[in-house]
Protein backbone atom coordinates (compact mmCIF):
# COMPACT_ATOMS: atom_id res chain seq x y z
CA UNK A 1 0.00 0.00 0.00
CA UNK A 2 1.30 3.32 -1.31
CA UNK A 3 -0.91 5.49 1.51
CA UNK A 4 -3.39 2.52 2.76
CA UNK A 5 -6.40 5.09 2.29
CA UNK A 6 -9.53 3.22 2.07
CA UNK A 7 -9.80 4.53 -1.63
CA UNK A 8 -6.72 2.16 -2.51
CA UNK A 9 -7.73 -0.45 -0.70
CA UNK A 10 -10.73 -0.78 -2.64
CA UNK A 11 -8.99 -0.18 -5.89
CA UNK A 12 -6.81 -2.95 -4.91
CA UNK A 13 -9.21 -5.29 -3.90
CA UNK A 14 -10.34 -5.27 -7.54
CA UNK A 15 -14.02 -3.71 -6.66
CA UNK A 16 -14.89 -1.15 -8.56
CA UNK A 17 -13.97 1.96 -6.55
CA UNK A 18 -16.80 5.00 -6.24
CA UNK A 19 -15.99 8.25 -5.38
CA UNK A 20 -18.22 11.55 -5.16
CA UNK A 21 -17.73 15.15 -4.38
CA UNK A 22 -18.22 17.51 -2.05
CA UNK A 23 -18.10 21.58 -2.38
CA UNK A 24 -17.17 23.45 0.92
CA UNK A 25 -19.34 26.22 1.29
CA UNK A 26 -18.64 30.22 1.38
CA UNK A 27 -18.72 29.97 5.06
CA UNK A 28 -16.81 29.89 8.13
CA UNK A 29 -19.98 27.68 9.62
CA UNK A 30 -18.88 23.61 9.59
CA UNK A 31 -22.19 22.42 9.41
CA UNK A 32 -22.76 22.04 5.81
CA UNK A 33 -19.64 20.42 5.41
CA UNK A 34 -20.77 18.26 8.44
CA UNK A 35 -24.40 17.93 6.64
CA UNK A 36 -23.00 16.89 3.37
CA UNK A 37 -20.11 14.71 5.09
CA UNK A 38 -23.09 12.48 6.91
CA UNK A 39 -25.35 12.38 3.40
CA UNK A 40 -22.66 10.86 1.34
CA UNK A 41 -20.91 8.51 3.58
CA UNK A 42 -21.18 5.13 3.26
CA UNK A 43 -22.36 5.63 -0.42
CA UNK A 44 -18.57 6.16 -1.55
CA UNK A 45 -15.54 4.86 -0.80
CA UNK A 46 -14.20 8.89 -1.12
CA UNK A 47 -15.40 11.69 -1.34
CA UNK A 48 -13.02 14.85 -3.38
CA UNK A 49 -12.93 18.07 -1.61
CA UNK A 50 -12.98 20.74 -4.37
CA UNK A 51 -10.10 23.46 -3.36
CA UNK A 52 -12.05 26.86 -4.20
CA UNK A 53 -13.58 26.03 -7.74
CA UNK A 54 -14.32 28.31 -9.58
CA UNK A 55 -11.66 30.42 -8.39
CA UNK A 56 -13.85 31.69 -5.92
CA UNK A 57 -13.21 31.59 -2.12
CA UNK A 58 -15.09 28.56 0.07
CA UNK A 59 -13.83 26.65 3.06
CA UNK A 60 -9.86 25.31 2.16
CA UNK A 61 -10.51 21.75 0.96
CA UNK A 62 -7.86 20.77 3.72
CA UNK A 63 -9.87 22.06 6.19
CA UNK A 64 -13.12 20.87 4.85
CA UNK A 65 -11.69 17.45 4.22
CA UNK A 66 -10.44 17.07 7.93
CA UNK A 67 -13.84 17.87 8.94
CA UNK A 68 -15.40 15.23 6.68
CA UNK A 69 -12.48 12.90 7.85
CA UNK A 70 -13.97 13.45 11.66
CA UNK A 71 -17.39 12.70 10.36
CA UNK A 72 -16.38 9.21 9.34
CA UNK A 73 -16.23 10.16 5.41
CA UNK A 74 -12.74 9.67 3.63
CA UNK A 75 -11.67 12.45 1.93
CA UNK A 76 -9.50 13.22 -1.59
CA UNK A 77 -8.37 16.94 -0.66
CA UNK A 78 -7.98 18.85 -3.70
CA UNK A 79 -5.10 21.21 -4.63
CA UNK A 80 -4.73 23.80 -7.43
CA UNK A 81 -1.99 24.70 -8.55
CA UNK A 82 -3.58 28.13 -9.46
CA UNK A 83 -2.78 29.57 -5.10
CA UNK A 84 0.26 28.12 -3.83
CA UNK A 85 4.23 27.90 -4.48
CA UNK A 86 6.02 25.06 -4.37
CA UNK A 87 7.06 25.87 -1.13
CA UNK A 88 3.04 26.33 0.42
CA UNK A 89 2.07 23.00 -1.29
CA UNK A 90 4.34 21.06 0.02
CA UNK A 91 3.62 22.08 3.66
CA UNK A 92 0.25 22.08 2.71
CA UNK A 93 0.91 18.23 2.18
CA UNK A 94 2.50 17.81 5.36
CA UNK A 95 0.50 19.24 7.93
CA UNK A 96 -2.37 17.49 5.47
CA UNK A 97 -0.97 13.79 6.29
CA UNK A 98 -0.37 15.23 9.39
CA UNK A 99 -3.96 15.82 10.08
CA UNK A 100 -4.44 12.43 8.85
CA UNK A 101 -5.29 12.73 5.33
CA UNK A 102 -4.35 10.18 2.48
CA UNK A 103 -5.80 11.20 -0.89
CA UNK A 104 -5.03 14.21 -2.71
CA UNK A 105 -6.15 14.88 -6.13
CA UNK A 106 -3.73 17.30 -8.18
CA UNK A 107 -5.15 20.38 -10.85
CA UNK A 108 -4.32 23.45 -12.29
CA UNK A 109 -7.10 25.05 -11.18
CA UNK A 110 -9.89 27.41 -12.91
CA UNK A 111 -8.14 30.57 -13.53
CA UNK A 112 -9.32 33.30 -11.56
CA UNK A 113 -10.84 35.52 -14.48
CA UNK A 114 -13.24 32.87 -14.33
CA UNK A 115 -14.47 33.85 -11.06
CA UNK A 116 -16.07 37.21 -13.05
CA UNK A 117 -18.09 34.73 -15.41
CA UNK A 118 -20.51 33.30 -13.60
CA UNK A 119 -22.94 35.23 -11.20
CA UNK A 120 -20.59 35.64 -8.14
CA UNK A 121 -17.67 38.74 -8.08
CA UNK A 122 -14.84 36.46 -7.24
CA UNK A 123 -11.48 37.92 -7.69
CA UNK A 124 -10.73 38.42 -11.26
CA UNK A 125 -7.83 40.71 -10.23
CA UNK A 126 -5.88 38.12 -8.37
CA UNK A 127 -2.51 37.45 -8.73
CA UNK A 128 -1.89 33.18 -9.73
CA UNK A 129 0.71 31.11 -9.08
CA UNK A 130 1.56 28.24 -10.83
CA UNK A 131 4.73 27.73 -10.22
CA UNK A 132 4.45 24.44 -10.56
CA UNK A 133 2.13 22.38 -13.10
CA UNK A 134 -0.51 19.28 -12.22
CA UNK A 135 2.28 16.92 -13.93
CA UNK A 136 5.40 18.53 -11.61
CA UNK A 137 2.80 18.59 -8.48
CA UNK A 138 2.15 14.95 -9.03
CA UNK A 139 6.33 14.53 -9.33
CA UNK A 140 6.47 16.46 -5.83
CA UNK A 141 4.07 14.64 -4.03
CA UNK A 142 5.73 11.06 -4.94
CA UNK A 143 9.28 12.42 -4.64
CA UNK A 144 7.65 13.17 -0.69
CA UNK A 145 6.46 9.69 -0.26
CA UNK A 146 9.09 7.53 -2.07
CA UNK A 147 11.97 8.97 -2.03
CA UNK A 148 11.50 11.23 1.38
CA UNK A 149 12.63 14.19 -0.16
CA UNK A 150 10.79 17.88 -0.43
CA UNK A 151 11.29 18.97 -4.34
CA UNK A 152 14.79 20.88 -3.21
CA UNK A 153 16.09 18.06 -2.28
CA UNK A 154 16.35 18.62 1.48
CA UNK A 155 15.23 15.26 3.91
CA UNK A 156 11.95 14.60 5.27
CA UNK A 157 11.82 13.33 8.35
CA UNK A 158 8.50 11.70 8.00
CA UNK A 159 7.66 11.40 4.45
CA UNK A 160 3.74 12.14 3.56
CA UNK A 161 1.86 9.25 2.26
CA UNK A 162 -0.36 10.14 -0.30
CA UNK A 163 -2.73 8.23 -2.57
CA UNK A 164 -1.92 10.61 -5.82
CA UNK A 165 -4.60 11.58 -8.80
CA UNK A 166 -4.97 13.81 -11.01
CA UNK A 167 -7.92 15.18 -13.16
CA UNK A 168 -7.95 13.76 -17.26
CA UNK A 169 -10.56 15.66 -19.69
CA UNK A 170 -9.79 12.82 -22.20
CA UNK A 171 -12.13 14.46 -25.18
CA UNK A 172 -10.93 17.98 -24.81
CA UNK A 173 -8.88 19.08 -27.65
CA UNK A 174 -6.18 18.56 -29.19
CA UNK A 175 -8.22 15.47 -29.12
CA UNK A 176 -5.40 13.16 -30.80
CA UNK A 177 -2.66 14.25 -27.78
CA UNK A 178 -5.18 13.83 -25.01
CA UNK A 179 -3.72 10.18 -24.31
CA UNK A 180 -0.43 11.34 -24.18
CA UNK A 181 -1.54 14.15 -21.64
CA UNK A 182 -2.83 11.41 -19.50
CA UNK A 183 0.42 9.37 -20.25
CA UNK A 184 2.39 12.30 -18.51
CA UNK A 185 0.31 12.23 -15.80
CA UNK A 186 0.84 8.53 -15.08
CA UNK A 187 4.73 9.02 -15.80
CA UNK A 188 4.64 11.95 -13.04
CA UNK A 189 3.40 9.50 -10.46
CA UNK A 190 -0.49 9.57 -10.76
CA UNK A 191 -2.04 6.49 -9.19
CA UNK A 192 -5.49 7.15 -9.62
CA UNK A 193 -7.47 9.50 -12.58
CA UNK A 194 -10.56 10.57 -12.34
CA UNK A 195 -11.97 12.46 -15.71
CA UNK A 196 -14.14 15.17 -16.57
CA UNK A 197 -17.71 14.63 -16.96
CA UNK A 198 -18.20 11.76 -19.64
CA UNK A 199 -22.01 11.95 -21.85
CA UNK A 200 -20.38 10.53 -24.88
CA UNK A 201 -19.64 6.97 -23.72
CA UNK A 202 -18.19 6.03 -27.35
CA UNK A 203 -15.96 8.79 -27.76
CA UNK A 204 -14.80 8.12 -24.02
CA UNK A 205 -14.13 4.32 -25.34
CA UNK A 206 -12.00 5.08 -27.93
CA UNK A 207 -9.50 7.45 -25.85
CA UNK A 208 -9.06 4.71 -23.68
CA UNK A 209 -8.14 2.39 -26.21
CA UNK A 210 -5.74 4.86 -27.12
CA UNK A 211 -4.63 4.68 -23.18
CA UNK A 212 -4.51 1.03 -23.19
CA UNK A 213 -2.47 0.81 -26.12
CA UNK A 214 0.57 2.90 -24.35
CA UNK A 215 0.07 1.13 -21.72
CA UNK A 216 -1.20 3.55 -19.10
CA UNK A 217 -4.45 1.64 -17.56
CA UNK A 218 -2.15 -0.89 -15.83
CA UNK A 219 -0.08 1.63 -13.96
CA UNK A 220 -2.91 4.34 -12.88
CA UNK A 221 -6.60 3.51 -11.96
CA UNK A 222 -9.18 5.01 -14.14
CA UNK A 223 -12.50 6.46 -12.38
CA UNK A 224 -14.84 7.55 -15.21
CA UNK A 225 -16.80 10.64 -14.28
CA UNK A 226 -20.12 11.00 -14.62
CA UNK A 227 -21.99 14.30 -13.62
CA UNK A 228 -25.31 14.00 -12.67
CA UNK A 229 -27.94 16.06 -14.93
CA UNK A 230 -30.53 17.65 -13.38
CA UNK A 231 -32.32 19.37 -16.07
CA UNK A 232 -32.06 20.02 -19.95
CA UNK A 233 -30.90 23.45 -19.71
CA UNK A 234 -28.18 21.93 -18.11
CA UNK A 235 -26.77 19.03 -20.71
CA UNK A 236 -27.27 21.72 -23.50
CA UNK A 237 -25.40 24.28 -21.48
CA UNK A 238 -22.45 21.56 -20.78
CA UNK A 239 -22.72 20.20 -24.44
CA UNK A 240 -22.23 23.99 -25.52
CA UNK A 241 -19.56 25.12 -22.86
CA UNK A 242 -17.79 23.21 -20.97
CA UNK A 243 -14.37 22.44 -22.05
CA UNK A 244 -13.97 18.58 -23.30
CA UNK A 245 -18.08 17.72 -22.71
CA UNK A 246 -20.19 16.75 -25.59
CA UNK A 247 -23.85 15.57 -24.73
CA UNK A 248 -25.08 13.57 -27.28
CA UNK A 249 -28.22 14.81 -28.78
CA UNK A 250 -30.10 11.92 -27.87
CA UNK A 251 -29.57 12.52 -24.03
CA UNK A 252 -30.54 15.70 -24.50
CA UNK A 253 -34.05 15.04 -26.26
CA UNK A 254 -34.79 12.45 -23.28
CA UNK A 255 -34.21 14.97 -20.76
CA UNK A 256 -36.24 17.71 -22.93
CA UNK A 257 -39.31 15.26 -22.83
CA UNK A 258 -39.02 14.45 -19.13
CA UNK A 259 -39.80 18.26 -19.00
CA UNK A 260 -42.12 18.13 -21.47
CA UNK A 261 -44.32 15.49 -19.57
CA UNK A 262 -45.00 18.03 -17.13
CA UNK A 263 -46.59 20.38 -18.96
CA UNK A 264 -46.70 23.94 -17.78
CA UNK A 265 -46.19 22.32 -13.97
CA UNK A 266 -42.68 24.01 -13.08
CA UNK A 267 -41.92 21.72 -9.96
CA UNK A 268 -43.24 18.69 -11.58
CA UNK A 269 -40.68 19.43 -14.70
CA UNK A 270 -37.82 19.84 -12.56
CA UNK A 271 -38.58 16.74 -10.60
CA UNK A 272 -39.28 14.56 -13.65
CA UNK A 273 -36.47 15.90 -15.37
CA UNK A 274 -34.20 15.08 -11.89
CA UNK A 275 -35.40 11.57 -12.12
CA UNK A 276 -34.57 11.76 -15.71
CA UNK A 277 -31.07 13.12 -14.65
CA UNK A 278 -30.70 9.74 -12.32
CA UNK A 279 -31.90 7.15 -14.86
CA UNK A 280 -29.42 8.70 -17.35
CA UNK A 281 -26.61 8.72 -14.60
CA UNK A 282 -27.18 4.87 -13.78
CA UNK A 283 -27.11 3.72 -17.57
CA UNK A 284 -23.79 5.90 -18.18
CA UNK A 285 -22.05 4.35 -14.78
CA UNK A 286 -23.25 1.01 -16.14
CA UNK A 287 -21.59 2.02 -19.94
CA UNK A 288 -18.41 3.09 -18.35
CA UNK A 289 -17.89 0.28 -15.69
CA UNK A 290 -17.95 -2.14 -18.94
CA UNK A 291 -15.13 -0.26 -20.31
CA UNK A 292 -12.09 -2.23 -20.41
CA UNK A 293 -9.25 -0.63 -17.79
CA UNK A 294 -12.14 1.56 -16.03
CA UNK A 295 -11.37 1.16 -12.57
CA UNK A 296 -14.37 3.04 -10.86
CA UNK A 297 -16.44 6.12 -11.29
CA UNK A 298 -16.48 9.70 -10.01
CA UNK A 299 -19.81 10.50 -9.56
CA UNK A 300 -20.39 14.32 -9.27
CA UNK A 301 -23.94 15.38 -8.16
CA UNK A 302 -22.88 19.15 -8.32
CA UNK A 303 -25.01 20.62 -5.05
CA UNK A 304 -27.33 17.61 -5.02
CA UNK A 305 -25.52 15.35 -2.91
CA UNK A 306 -28.68 13.73 -1.74
CA UNK A 307 -28.67 12.12 -5.41
CA UNK A 308 -25.69 9.58 -4.80
CA UNK A 309 -27.72 7.07 -2.64
CA UNK A 310 -30.06 5.95 -4.70
CA UNK A 311 -27.75 6.17 -7.71
CA UNK A 312 -25.16 4.44 -5.82
CA UNK A 313 -28.09 1.78 -5.04
CA UNK A 314 -28.93 1.25 -8.04
CA UNK A 315 -25.89 0.70 -10.01
CA UNK A 316 -25.37 -2.56 -7.96
CA UNK A 317 -22.98 -0.57 -6.15
CA UNK A 318 -24.19 -0.82 -3.02
CA UNK A 319 -22.90 -1.59 0.03
CA UNK A 320 -19.46 -0.61 -0.79
CA UNK A 321 -16.64 -2.46 0.54
CA UNK A 322 -15.28 -2.07 4.10
CA UNK A 323 -11.95 -3.69 5.65
CA UNK A 324 -11.61 -4.75 8.95
CA UNK A 325 -8.74 -3.35 9.93
CA UNK A 326 -9.38 -0.04 8.39
CA UNK B 1 9.43 45.07 -29.07
CA UNK B 2 7.70 47.21 -25.82
CA UNK B 3 4.07 48.02 -26.18
CA UNK B 4 2.72 50.18 -24.19
CA UNK B 5 -0.80 52.30 -23.76
CA UNK B 6 -1.26 55.69 -22.60
CA UNK B 7 -2.70 56.04 -19.37
CA UNK B 8 -6.48 57.41 -19.14
CA UNK B 9 -6.30 61.27 -19.37
CA UNK B 10 -8.12 61.98 -16.35
CA UNK B 11 -5.14 60.27 -14.30
CA UNK B 12 -2.58 62.08 -16.12
CA UNK B 13 -4.35 65.19 -15.28
CA UNK B 14 -4.77 64.03 -12.07
CA UNK B 15 -0.56 63.79 -11.53
CA UNK B 16 0.58 66.93 -12.96
CA UNK B 17 -2.22 69.42 -12.23
CA UNK B 18 -0.31 70.59 -9.02
CA UNK B 19 3.34 71.48 -11.05
CA UNK B 20 3.90 74.45 -13.15
CA UNK B 21 6.22 73.55 -15.81
CA UNK B 22 5.57 70.12 -17.11
CA UNK B 23 7.85 68.82 -20.08
CA UNK B 24 6.19 65.68 -21.84
CA UNK B 25 9.11 63.49 -22.79
CA UNK B 26 8.77 61.28 -25.88
CA UNK B 27 10.58 58.00 -26.48
CA UNK B 28 11.01 57.59 -30.58
CA UNK B 29 11.32 53.40 -30.26
CA UNK B 30 9.01 50.74 -29.36
CA UNK B 31 6.47 53.08 -27.78
CA UNK B 32 6.48 55.18 -30.93
CA UNK B 33 5.93 51.91 -33.05
CA UNK B 34 2.51 50.88 -30.73
CA UNK B 35 1.68 54.73 -30.87
CA UNK B 36 1.77 55.41 -27.11
CA UNK B 37 4.78 57.68 -26.55
CA UNK B 38 6.87 59.06 -29.59
CA UNK B 39 7.25 62.46 -30.18
CA UNK B 40 3.76 62.62 -31.68
CA UNK B 41 2.25 61.16 -28.98
CA UNK B 42 4.34 63.22 -26.97
CA UNK B 43 3.10 66.36 -29.04
CA UNK B 44 -0.63 65.60 -28.99
CA UNK B 45 -0.67 65.11 -25.33
CA UNK B 46 1.02 68.30 -24.35
CA UNK B 47 -1.75 69.89 -26.70
CA UNK B 48 -4.38 68.13 -24.30
CA UNK B 49 -2.94 69.23 -21.34
CA UNK B 50 -2.60 72.81 -22.36
CA UNK B 51 -6.17 72.55 -23.10
CA UNK B 52 -7.20 71.11 -20.09
CA UNK B 53 -5.31 73.58 -18.42
CA UNK B 54 -7.06 76.78 -20.18
CA UNK B 55 -10.25 75.04 -19.36
CA UNK B 56 -9.36 74.65 -15.52
CA UNK B 57 -8.06 77.67 -15.04
CA UNK B 58 -4.57 76.16 -13.65
CA UNK B 59 -1.87 78.01 -14.85
CA UNK B 60 0.94 74.88 -15.97
CA UNK B 61 3.35 75.59 -19.11
CA UNK B 62 3.69 72.08 -20.88
CA UNK B 63 6.41 71.56 -23.33
CA UNK B 64 6.89 68.55 -24.94
CA UNK B 65 10.11 67.08 -26.32
CA UNK B 66 11.49 63.61 -27.77
CA UNK B 67 14.74 61.51 -28.28
CA UNK B 68 15.61 58.44 -29.74
CA UNK B 69 16.38 56.32 -26.86
CA UNK B 70 15.52 56.27 -23.25
CA UNK B 71 17.25 53.60 -22.48
CA UNK B 72 20.70 54.96 -22.92
CA UNK B 73 22.76 58.08 -21.59
CA UNK B 74 24.35 59.30 -24.71
CA UNK B 75 20.42 60.32 -26.42
CA UNK B 76 19.88 62.12 -23.08
CA UNK B 77 23.07 64.18 -23.09
CA UNK B 78 21.60 66.94 -25.68
CA UNK B 79 18.67 67.90 -24.17
CA UNK B 80 19.81 67.70 -20.17
CA UNK B 81 20.17 71.04 -19.47
CA UNK B 82 16.67 72.37 -20.75
CA UNK B 83 15.31 69.02 -18.57
CA UNK B 84 16.16 70.68 -15.43
CA UNK B 85 14.51 73.63 -16.21
CA UNK B 86 11.37 72.03 -15.48
CA UNK B 87 9.68 71.16 -12.21
CA UNK B 88 8.09 67.49 -13.58
CA UNK B 89 8.95 65.33 -16.50
CA UNK B 90 6.13 63.48 -18.01
CA UNK B 91 7.81 60.59 -19.74
CA UNK B 92 5.92 58.87 -22.59
CA UNK B 93 9.21 56.36 -22.65
CA UNK B 94 8.29 52.74 -22.06
CA UNK B 95 8.90 52.11 -18.02
CA UNK B 96 12.56 51.03 -18.55
CA UNK B 97 12.90 55.07 -20.22
CA UNK B 98 11.04 56.42 -16.66
CA UNK B 99 13.10 54.54 -14.38
CA UNK B 100 16.32 55.05 -16.23
CA UNK B 101 16.06 59.06 -16.48
CA UNK B 102 14.58 59.11 -12.93
CA UNK B 103 18.00 57.68 -11.61
CA UNK B 104 20.10 60.23 -14.13
CA UNK B 105 18.03 62.93 -12.41
CA UNK B 106 18.83 61.36 -9.17
CA UNK B 107 16.00 63.00 -6.90
CA UNK B 108 16.77 66.38 -8.72
CA UNK B 109 13.27 66.91 -10.00
CA UNK B 110 9.72 64.29 -10.68
CA UNK B 111 9.48 61.87 -13.12
CA UNK B 112 5.88 60.57 -13.72
CA UNK B 113 4.73 57.59 -15.97
CA UNK B 114 2.40 58.95 -19.46
CA UNK B 115 2.00 55.30 -20.20
CA UNK B 116 1.59 51.98 -19.08
CA UNK B 117 3.87 49.18 -19.88
CA UNK B 118 2.62 46.20 -21.25
CA UNK B 119 4.39 43.56 -22.83
CA UNK B 120 6.72 42.22 -24.98
CA UNK B 121 5.11 41.85 -28.60
CA UNK B 122 4.95 41.64 -31.93
CA UNK B 123 2.89 43.34 -34.78
CA UNK B 124 1.16 40.68 -36.79
CA UNK B 125 -0.61 43.55 -38.43
CA UNK B 126 -0.73 47.37 -38.26
CA UNK B 127 -2.48 48.79 -35.00
CA UNK B 128 -2.67 45.08 -33.10
CA UNK B 129 0.08 43.94 -30.82
CA UNK B 130 0.32 40.43 -28.99
CA UNK B 131 2.28 39.40 -26.03
CA UNK B 132 4.71 36.86 -27.18
CA UNK B 133 7.79 36.29 -24.44
CA UNK B 134 7.73 37.27 -20.63
CA UNK B 135 11.70 37.59 -20.24
CA UNK B 136 11.53 34.64 -18.01
CA UNK B 137 15.59 34.19 -18.26
CA UNK B 138 15.28 30.75 -19.69
CA UNK B 139 14.40 30.21 -22.79
CA UNK B 140 12.26 27.27 -23.53
CA UNK B 141 11.30 27.78 -26.93
CA UNK B 142 13.17 24.72 -28.44
CA UNK B 143 10.72 22.66 -26.56
CA UNK B 144 7.71 24.06 -27.67
CA UNK B 145 7.33 25.23 -31.32
CA UNK B 146 8.77 29.01 -31.23
CA UNK B 147 5.46 29.39 -28.85
CA UNK B 148 5.62 30.35 -25.42
CA UNK B 149 4.07 28.79 -22.85
CA UNK B 150 5.37 31.41 -19.80
CA UNK B 151 3.00 33.67 -21.02
CA UNK B 152 0.74 32.48 -23.93
CA UNK B 153 -0.26 30.22 -21.69
CA UNK B 154 -2.63 31.87 -18.73
CA UNK B 155 -1.41 29.18 -16.48
CA UNK B 156 2.24 29.20 -17.61
CA UNK B 157 2.27 25.52 -17.78
CA UNK B 158 5.15 23.21 -19.07
CA UNK B 159 2.89 20.59 -19.89
CA UNK B 160 -0.27 21.40 -21.33
CA UNK B 161 -2.92 21.86 -22.11
CA UNK B 162 -4.94 22.10 -19.30
CA UNK B 163 -8.46 20.69 -19.24
CA UNK B 164 -10.04 24.50 -20.08
CA UNK B 165 -9.07 24.48 -23.74
CA UNK B 166 -11.87 24.77 -25.79
CA UNK B 167 -12.22 24.63 -29.32
CA UNK B 168 -8.49 25.68 -29.49
CA UNK B 169 -9.51 29.15 -27.18
CA UNK B 170 -8.14 29.54 -23.74
CA UNK B 171 -10.98 28.95 -20.82
CA UNK B 172 -9.75 33.06 -19.96
CA UNK B 173 -11.33 33.87 -23.40
CA UNK B 174 -12.54 32.56 -26.49
CA UNK B 175 -11.13 35.42 -27.83
CA UNK B 176 -7.44 34.00 -26.72
CA UNK B 177 -6.01 31.25 -28.35
CA UNK B 178 -5.00 28.31 -26.02
CA UNK B 179 -1.01 28.23 -26.44
CA UNK B 180 -0.82 24.49 -25.79
CA UNK B 181 -3.41 23.79 -28.32
CA UNK B 182 -1.16 26.29 -30.86
CA UNK B 183 2.06 24.26 -29.43
CA UNK B 184 0.75 20.80 -30.36
CA UNK B 185 -0.50 21.39 -33.56
CA UNK B 186 2.68 23.30 -34.63
CA UNK B 187 5.00 20.48 -33.10
CA UNK B 188 3.12 18.10 -35.18
CA UNK B 189 3.82 20.06 -38.33
CA UNK B 190 7.27 19.98 -37.10
CA UNK B 191 7.23 16.52 -36.67
CA UNK B 192 8.20 16.68 -33.17
CA UNK B 193 5.48 15.97 -31.05
CA UNK B 194 7.34 13.47 -29.26
CA UNK B 195 9.13 16.14 -27.39
CA UNK B 196 6.06 17.00 -25.74
CA UNK B 197 5.52 13.40 -24.53
CA UNK B 198 8.56 13.99 -21.77
CA UNK B 199 7.38 15.30 -18.32
CA UNK B 200 9.41 19.21 -18.22
CA UNK B 201 10.78 19.21 -14.42
CA UNK B 202 9.65 21.99 -11.67
CA UNK B 203 11.47 24.81 -13.43
CA UNK B 204 13.80 26.98 -11.84
CA UNK B 205 12.32 30.51 -11.82
CA UNK B 206 15.09 32.67 -10.19
CA UNK B 207 16.18 33.75 -13.88
CA UNK B 208 12.76 35.33 -14.07
CA UNK B 209 11.37 38.03 -11.76
CA UNK B 210 11.53 35.89 -9.19
CA UNK B 211 14.66 35.82 -8.32
CA UNK B 212 15.51 39.95 -7.29
CA UNK B 213 16.54 42.47 -10.16
CA UNK B 214 18.27 41.34 -12.85
CA UNK B 215 21.56 42.62 -14.28
CA UNK B 216 23.89 41.36 -17.29
CA UNK B 217 26.89 42.27 -16.96
CA UNK B 218 29.77 41.70 -20.43
CA UNK B 219 33.39 41.66 -19.21
CA UNK B 220 34.89 41.67 -22.22
CA UNK B 221 33.06 44.91 -23.65
CA UNK B 222 33.48 46.35 -20.28
CA UNK B 223 37.00 45.94 -20.46
CA UNK B 224 37.34 47.04 -23.57
CA UNK B 225 35.52 50.78 -23.13
CA UNK B 226 37.48 50.88 -20.40
CA UNK B 227 40.61 50.65 -22.33
CA UNK B 228 39.47 53.10 -24.95
CA UNK B 229 39.09 55.33 -22.22
CA UNK B 230 42.13 54.62 -20.89
CA UNK B 231 43.81 55.03 -24.23
CA UNK B 232 41.73 58.42 -24.91
CA UNK B 233 43.40 60.26 -22.17
CA UNK B 234 46.47 58.97 -22.67
CA UNK B 235 46.04 60.71 -26.63
CA UNK B 236 45.26 63.64 -24.44
CA UNK B 237 47.98 63.87 -22.73
CA UNK B 238 50.66 64.14 -25.08
S1 LIG C 1 10.34 30.93 -22.60
FE1 LIG C 1 10.98 32.75 -21.46
S2 LIG C 1 12.50 33.80 -22.74
FE2 LIG C 1 11.46 32.27 -24.04
S3 LIG C 1 9.80 33.43 -25.02
FE3 LIG C 1 8.93 32.57 -23.13
S4 LIG C 1 9.23 34.11 -21.53
FE4 LIG C 1 10.51 34.65 -23.28
S1 LIG D 1 -6.61 26.66 -21.97
FE1 LIG D 1 -4.58 26.49 -22.92
S2 LIG D 1 -3.65 28.56 -22.76
FE2 LIG D 1 -5.42 28.47 -21.36
S3 LIG D 1 -4.53 27.91 -19.41
FE3 LIG D 1 -5.20 25.97 -20.37
S4 LIG D 1 -3.40 25.25 -21.51
FE4 LIG D 1 -2.99 27.38 -20.97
Amino acid sequence: MKSGSNLERVIASGKMAVTAELGPPMSADPHEVIKKANILKGFCDAANITDCQTAVVRISSIAAAFIALREGLEPVMQMTCRDRNRIAMQADLLGAAALGLKNCLCIAGDHQMFSAAGKLKGHPGAKNVYDVDTCQLVGIMRKMRDEGLQQGGDKLEVAPKFFIGASWTPMGDPMDFRPYNLKKKVDAGADFIQTQGIYDMELFRSQMEKARNLGLLERTAMLAGIIVPKSAMMLKYMDSSVAGVTVPKSLIERMNKAKEAAGDDKKKARELQEQEGIKITIELIQQALEIPGVRGVHIQAIEWESAIEPIVKAAGLYPRPTFPDA
Amino acid sequence: MIVGQQKPFDEIWEMVKGFKKVLVYGCNTCVAICHAGGGKEAEILTSLLRMKAAQEGVDLQVDHAAIERHCEPEFFEPLDEKVRTYDLVLSTACGVGVNFLADRLGGSMPVYPGINTTFYGGVPEAGFFVELCGGCGNCVLHLTGGICPIVRCSKSLMNGPCGGTNNGKCEVSNETDCAWFLIVERMKKLGTLEKLYEVQPPRDWSTGTHGGPRRVSLEHIRAYEEQEEKNAATEGRR
